[in-house]
């Protein structure tokens, strides 16, 4: 007699997350997409001050070779109340660095239940989904939904901007000399 | 061959919303649940409050108090775990409650032209006349925010 095969239970998908707070509310992002965690402090240096019309939430700008990131303050982005953000999260394949209240822990997530359709407004471009830990729900955001493509175009025009301000600055103090 | 003459009863669930009572197609509630903490996160959603734990499902919190009474209501009894329409696709709503709810057979008048787009048709019970909601119309979804763009669109009235 040949005993039946047992079935192997498939392992259940899994994510590593990061949990975060912005402004006390706690989000998550897949491990994946972050690609350096820094202190907000260490950017003072490095950034320089941007301001593109009608987007209050990127200030900052960090130059990296040929390549710009925008920070964006995470409280003003959810429309939570105003916070000093501690951290950054550079977000890989993006132009976004995020500005955060801090870490929470890193965890592992098991499902990922899509957005439900009632929400129906800017958060469905802001989360990848919402997932169930420890009895609390907690929105995954979506890494590319801090700037948007037509966002991007005035920070660049802004940017583009300053850099014109400043080179023609130079070549008055450079004449004056 | 006899005709009947039978009204065509169907089920509905009648709900109390402060002093009024709505009714609603007893094939589009899923459960009634006593009220369970709310999770709250950012969103633009007007309606939404946020979303409950059910059963392993994540099932979004809308108030709909407000568009039918004119004022928020703060308290509540139950959740009505309402099943709403998205085209093909099907999702669990919870409307919050402030009374009990009754099930109940009754004939049902279909709504006309004049009537609000909540309105799915009327009923009588108990000597009230009670509204049929139409849930799509209340809910929130996509067909809302397309309404909301077209309606942005539209060049302005001129007198």
């Amino acid at each position: 007699m040949r005993l039946a095969t047992p079935v192997k239970a498939s392992p259940a998908k899994t994510e590593q997350i990061i949990l975060f707070r912005v402004s006390g509310q706690l989000f998550a992002i897949s491990s994946a997409s972050v690609q350096e965690v820094r202190s907000a402090d260490s950017m003072s240096g490095g950034a320089t001050e941007i301001s593109a019309p009608g987007l209050r939430k990127v200030r900052h700008v960090l130059r990296r070779g040929d390549r710009s990131l925008f920070i964006v303050n995470g409280a003003m982005h959810f429309g939570l109340h105003a916070a000093e953000g501690a951290q950054l999260f550079v977000l890989r394949k993006t132009r976004t660095a995020l500005l955060i209240d801090g870490i929470e822990k890193m965890t592992t997530m098991t499902r990922l239940q899509a957005l439900p359709l009632s929400f129906c407004h800017e958060e469905r471009q802001w989360y990848r989904g919402l997932t169930a830990l420890d009895q609390t729900v907690v929105p995954v955001v979506h890494p590319e939904g801090f700037l948007s493509p037509e966002e991007l175009a005035l920070l660049d025009a802004a940017l583009l901007e300053a850099d014109k301000t400043a080179s023609e600055n130079l070549e008055r103090t450079s004449a004056a000399q | 061959m006899t005709v009947s003459t039978e009204p065509e009863l169907q089920s509905f669930v009648l709900l109390r919303l402060g002093e009024r009572r709505f009714a609603v197609s007893a094939n589009q509630i899923a459960e009634l649940v006593a009220p369970s903490r709310v999770f709250r996160f950012p969103h633009r959603t007007p309606k939404l409050e946020g979303v409950i734990l059910r059963r392993g499902r994540i099932v979004p919190v809308c108030d709909v108090s407000e568009m039918l009474l004119g004022k928020r209501l703060t308290s509540r009894r139950f959740y009505l775990i309402a099943v709403r329409n998205y085209g093909a696709q099907r999702e669990w709503v919870a409307v919050p409650v402030t009374g009990e709810c009754e099930l109940i057979k009754a004939e049902m008048m279909a709504a006309v032209e004049s009537d609000a787009p909540h309105v799915a048709g009327w009923l009588s019970h108990d000597g009230d006349v009670i509204e049929v909601l139409n849930l799509d119309a209340i809910t929130p979804g996509p067909e809302h925010v397309l309404a909301e763009a077209a309606a942005l669109q539209r060049p302005e009235a001129r007198p």
